[in-house]
């Protein structure tokens, strides 16, 4: 079996994986990260999103061996200790999550889209969020989420 | 309430946030169990076939293998149906056997026909490929008029695909009333079959416990309880003691994870047969072929008017889908749902409405968030469109000219439901100023200018939630109650936990709850903690669904809370030297009347625990109380959803430009949470009106098996909502709770397609079946041109 390395939230990891071990599947298996979700099986749901050298990425589309040598961030490396990054803390404000399901993608998602688009207007937002799909909030509340941390980020 | 804002009516921000924002979410599929194994299960790829043979030897062998099971080794009982429905003939409904793993025979797509159990899930799924089974594929029946005229039977044992043929309402009188009537408007109306689609895929975990013979199923439910006497007592016989089940949090049910499905038994009695845990988690593709489904109702409908527009009477004649098999709540949601509703908010004196469920190789069919009401809304409110349309009328005023009055509360309908409160007049004048109504024309002249359509739809709708009176269901069949049960824990330092057994999976309960609690105790929220979901922590629960969790759960924690207060009092009573009846209780302080003397509830908490100073002859120790709440009757929030949209024509593509809810949901006790649950409502409902539908070929082949091919609402189909409340309090619960977790979903689709129809009347389009894709309107307009032009 091949062994994989990688950074992930800022700790250097290895671990033997299974050719076809799918990187969403490493974080969650083999390091019991379990913050990045599994929402589908055709890379349309954006629940497993996390960064990869900085861009968002649907860790449930590439191989766990494609991120070989990569900086990898998930949901649970965003929070600054204790304290919460600006899109946390802007989801929490605005009531943008309610089963918290699709949330740490949507949360990973919305982070890039402001370093990219720090201005994106909500047109542009909700264009964005084109492949992260929540059922519970009528994405209403992430919007304004988003809009909020367009100004703390 | 205490200063800062925590209880009945702040916008407290939620208490659980924090975990889910973090990644710490505990779902079913994060937890690992010590020494767990995999499970995959084979599903059928017909829609109906004979099993003639299974061999397992080549997967038995495969690598990782622990087991392979299949229906000739798991022989128990029936998966149950939890409300049984008597044809209009007095006949019970047919109630064919669900065995969980198929013994013979399969009935749909994605039935369940072997579970391989592996020490990795790629090992289960890759072995699962070697088992051959021998099938005989036999014709499927799909469509449900031809499931009641032909010949091939879902159920051979049954000897037909009709599972009852249901009534409610005086027929005669209905009759009569239409022939007296100066207009009838028909229509006809499909509801069409939705897939829930929760985020979080359904899992389960089976454990068993060799030492102690306790089973444990952690799963993906909306109401553990349920599952623990449904499973326990009527599939695996394992008595409650022994049985634990576990829901931890849970990404959205939307009613598709109220029911017992297959997958809980199996992987709880394989448990013990290979005494190692099993792990089952769904792919989504195998979610779509394996969670009940929603809808899916083709109805016709005439409403009788008198030459003024006042209705005079309804007649409805309605076939509901079942599916293969009957899901635990299936026989309820077209019957007690559905035709309980078809008053509305108007005072329609008579009406009738026949029901015939219909077995079909296909999905079970059961509740999907609204549950029956929904169907009712829309087939009431497009008809009521219809109307005015043919009258003239404008569709304020016909609706304004047959609602129930403000002053006939409370206002007993001809099926069965009695209204306790409402305003409709009020909804539907705040929705109307909030939807800008009168500055339609000016926005629709200039759409027409851009070479597009503009259409402005209207529903005003009343549903029934904080399901139910245990004794008013039950004499309509269902074998359960549907009360809650709470526990309020004080503890010696005085801070509180509350055992409820309503499940939260979104819904904020962990906030709203507490919020109570620090209404009633004076208390910070800091202090207290909700929890629920764990039948080995809550003492008893019938769950979360039909928006019951505030209006029937909620009043069983203010129940405990209420004893809570009266003991602390005693208590308070007799440390300071006082009689019980001069001890006023206020923000969480205890004070004898005309005195300067108080104590706090903390202080009295301990000494409950610590009674050396204690009424010993009149109390026990300790302040824990329990409380079971049964409503007096259902709760009918109500409102008015207003929809406006662009249509292009060249395109068929719909845009909705405005959503406008007002609800009456009663008290709001945090308006932050009830905003979100009304926005999740209006997001499935417009998906229901313009993106969703489930489809099946003739044969039982799942087209819309993926996110590929079923359209789920993404952010970019959808506008921001205005949502507001206009507030009638329950009359008979003490916090004047109606329930909010369905009104967006119930009221929303008729809006939406009467206000495609109205931008589309002109070019001859009189109806427009949802989901009204692009495809469908642009066919809708061309198949009308002919027609228009030739009027």
């Amino acid at each position: 079996m091949p062994t994989v390395t990688m950074t992930v939230n800022g700790k250097k990891v290895s671990g033997e994986v299974e050719a076809r071990t799918l990187l969403v599947q490493f974080l969650r298996e083999n390091l019991h990260l379990t913050g990045t979700h599994v929402g589908c099986d055709t890379s349309q749901c954006g629940a497993c999103v996390v960064h990869i050298n900085g861009d968002s990425a649907k860790s449930c589309s590439m191989l766990a061996v494609q991120a070989e040598g990569t900086e990898v961030t998930t949901i649970e490396g965003l929070a600054n200790g204790d304290e919460l990054h600006p899109m946390q803390a802007a989801f929490k404000e605005h009531h943008g999550l309610q089963c918290g399901f699709c949330t740490p993608g949507m949360v990973m998602s919305a982070v890039d889209l402001v370093k990219k688009k720090p201005k994106a207007s909500e047109h542009e937002i909700r264009e964005w969020l084109e492949g992260n799909i929540c059922r519970c909030t009528g994405y209403h509340n992430i919007v304004k989420a988003i809009q909020h941390a367009q100004q703390t980020m | 309430m205490p200063d800062g804002g925590t209880g009945i009516g702040a916008a407290v921000k939620r208490v659980e946030d924090k975990r889910f924002l973090t990644g710490r979410g505990n779902y079913t599929d994060d937890i690992n169990r010590p020494g767990q194994t995999y499970a995959y299960i084979l599903r059928s790829p017909h829609a109906h076939a004979k099993i003639n043979k299974i061999d397992t030897s080549a997967a038995t062998s495969a690598p990782g293998i622990v087991a392979v099971f299949t229906g000739a080794d798991m022989q128990v009982g029936s998966i149950p149906c939890g409300w049984q429905i008597h044809s209009k003939d007095g006949s019970p409904m047919h109630e064919p056997a669900h065995p969980p793993l198929a013994q013979g025979k399969v009935r749909c797509v994605g039935d369940q026909v072997a579970i391989v159990i592996a020490d990795s899930y790629s090992q289960a799924k890759d072995a699962a490929e070697k088992i051959v089974v021998d099938y005989t594929p036999l014709p499927a029946v799909v469509d449900m008029s031809k499931a009641l005229s032909g010949k091939t039977l879902v159920h051979d044992e049954i000897g037909t695909n009709l599972c009852y043929d249901w009534a409610i309402g005086d027929e005669a009188l209905t009759d009569a009333a239409f022939a007296k009537a100066a207009h009838v408007t028909k229509i006809d109306i499909v509801n069409n079959r939705l897939i829930p689609n929760a985020m979080e895929p359904r899992a389960a975990i089976g454990e068993y416990d060799q030492a102690t013979g306790e089973y444990t199923l952690y799963t993906t439910s909306q109401n553990p309880h349920v599952i623990r006497l449904l499973m326990g007592a009527f599939v695996l016989s394992i008595p409650e003691h022994k049985l634990r089940v576990v829901a931890p949090d849970v990404g959205g049910g939307f009613g598709s994870k109220i029911f017992h499905y297959a997958e809980e038994a199996i992987v709880t009695w394989a448990s013990s047969r290979v005494r190692r845990p099993i792990k089952w988690t769904a792919d989504r593709s195998e979610a779509f072929m394996s969670d009940a489904h929603g809808r899916d109702h083709v109805t016709h409908a005439e409403l009788a008017m008198d030459s003024e527009g006042k209705f005079l009477a309804l007649k409805v004649d309605t076939k509901a889908n079942m599916g293969a098999y009957l899901s635990t709540f299936a026989s309820s949601v077209p019957t007690y749902l559905y035709a309980t509703l078809l008053a509305g908010v108007y005072t329609t004196p008579v009406i009738y409405c026949n029901v015939k469920a219909v077995f079909t190789n296909t999905i079970p069919v059961d509740a999907y968030r609204g549950a029956g009401r929904p169907e009712a809304s829309y087939l009431l409110e497009r008809l009521v469109d219809r109307a005015a349309r043919e009258l003239g009328l404008s569709q304020a005023d016909i609706r304004r000219r047959n609602f129930i009055p403000t002053d006939a509360f409370p206002y007993q309908t001809p099926v069965a439901l009695q209204y306790d409160s409402g305003n409709y007049t009020a909804t539907l004048d705040s929705a109307q100023k909030a939807a800008d109504v009168d500055g339609f024309a000016a926005r629709r002249k200039a759409s027409e200018a851009r070479g597009k359509r503009r259409g402005l739809g209207y529903s005003t709708y009343v549903e029934a939630c904080g399901i139910a009176p245990s004794a008013v269901v039950g004499s309509l069949g269902a074998r359960a109650g549907l009360y809650e049960s709470a526990e309020v824990r004080v503890h010696p330092t005085g801070s509180v936990t509350v055992f409820t057994g309503s499940h939260s999976h979104g819904q904020g309960h962990e906030t709203t709850f507490a919020q109570l609690v620090s209404e009633k105790l004076g208390m910070p929220m800091e202090n207290i903690e909700i929890s629920h979901g764990d039948t080995n922590k809550v003492q008893f629960g019938m769950g979360t669904y039909g928006s019951r969790s505030l209006a029937v759960g909620g009043e069983a924690i203010v129940k405990a809370l209420d004893k809570v207060i009266a003991k602390a009092k005693k208590i308070a009573a007799h440390i300071m030297e006082a009689s019980d009846s001069d001890i006023e209780f206020k923000d969480g302080v205890f004070t004898v009347a005309g005195t300067d003397k108080t104590l706090p509830f903390g202080q009295v908490a301990l000494t409950a625990y610590v009674p050396h100073n204690f009424p010993h002859q009149e109390l026990e120790p300790g302040l824990d109380e329990k409380a079971f709440y049964d409503p007096l009757n259902f709760t009918f929030p109500g409102g008015c959803h207003i929809c406006e949209v662009e249509v292009d024509p060249d395109t068929g593509v719909v845009t909705v430009e405005r959503m406008t809810a007002v609800d009456d949901v009663g008290r709001v006790v945090n308006p932050m949470i009830v905003a979100g649950q009304i926005h999740g409502g209006l997001a499935q409902g417009i998906g229901q009106a313009l993106l969703e539908g489930c489809v099946y070929d003739e044969d039982g082949q799942l087209l819309t098996g993926s996110y590929m091919d079923y359209t789920m609402p993404r952010a970019d189909n959808l506008p921001s909502f205005s949502v507001g409340t206009e507030t009638t309090l329950c009359t008979h619960n003490s916090l004047g709770v109606k329930g909010c977790g369905e009104v967006g979903a119930i009221g929303s689709p008729p809006s939406v397609i009467n206000a495609v129809v109205d931008a589309l009347w002109d070019l001859g389009v009189r109806d427009v079946k949802m989901p009204a894709s692009p495809q469908v309107v642009w066919a809708a307009i061309n198949s009308a041109r002919p027609a228009a032009a030739a009027e």
